[in-house]
């Protein structure tokens, strides 16, 4: 007889997981809420891109996207995006004193000193981008 | 032994998530609301104009977008995998969704370098 065969091999027991599992979970529902603050990243660079290729084509051309740009129903999908990107910065960054640990010398930089780190990381990316973009 | 590619794409992953939650808040709310909406004036054009045709400010965004798009294709990956319960397709979507990262940061480095 074949060795590989075996009479009464068991079959796996898998238990059936239904395909919107992730709902029947508030924590679950947010995990996969966090995962699809992703595909708003993507959105935001590449709308970013686009005003910067049309800053480089000229006054006229930016303003007509200006005006695009403030079309009711754009401004309303955008600040939608302006939350989940928030929503994504805030967990991100919460997350990371778990996921960096400090070390100066051999003591350990307490947690709540990388989080503060962190904010105010943000905050002085968002003062420059805003001066250089604001500045006159 | 085989070297994992994992750290790589981790720290992609990790740069993306860091830059964007740096400078997409500020992003969004400068450009796409409170511009737009005249909250706000613009610094002059030619100013502006400087600053993106500036050759590190180029880099910088390439490199941005680069970030931007291996933290979508990370998470994307697992959450195709987890929530839609698609591990099966395990290579068919890494190369799908990091393949499209590295076309699109090709494209983006294209059209942000071609600027100025």
């Amino acid at each position: 007889m074949n060795p590989g065969y075996r009479l009464y091999y068991p079959r796996w027991y898998r238990k059936r997981v239904p395909i919107f599992w992730w709902l029947h979970k508030r924590s679950y529902a947010v995990f996969i809420a966090r995962e699809l603050t992703s595909v708003f990243v993507v959105y935001a660079a590449a709308v970013v891109v686009a005003l910067v290729l049309t800053l480089n084509k000229g006054e006229p051309a930016w303003e007509a996207a200006m005006s695009r740009l403030s079309h009711p129903l754009v401004i309303t999908a955008h600040v939608l995006v302006l939350f989940v990107i928030l929503f994504h910065t805030i967990t991100w960054l919460n997350l990371a004193p778990m996921a960096i640990v400090v070390k100066l010398g051999d003591r350990k930089v307490p947690p709540t000193a990388v989080l503060i780190g962190h904010y105010g990381a943000w905050f002085a990316c968002s003062v420059v981008v805003a001066w250089l973009l604001l500045w006159r | 032994m085989k070297r994992s590619r994992e750290p790589i794409i981790w720290v992609l992953f990790g740069g993306g998530g860091m830059a964007s939650a740096l400078f997409l808040p500020v992003l969004i709310l400068v450009l796409f609301i409170a511009l737009p909406l005249g909250w706000v004036q613009s610094a002059p054009i030619d100013d502006l104009q400087w600053l993106v045709r500036h050759p590190l400010t180029r880099l910088g965004l390439i490199v941005f977008v680069m970030l931007c798009l291996f933290h979508w294709a990370h998470r994307f990956r697992y959450t195709l995998y987890d929530g839609l319960q698609l591990s099966h397709l395990n290579e068919v979507i890494a190369v799908l969704t990091y393949g499209m990262a590295m076309v699109g940061t090709v494209v983006g480095a294209y059209l942000i370098w071609g600027v100025g």
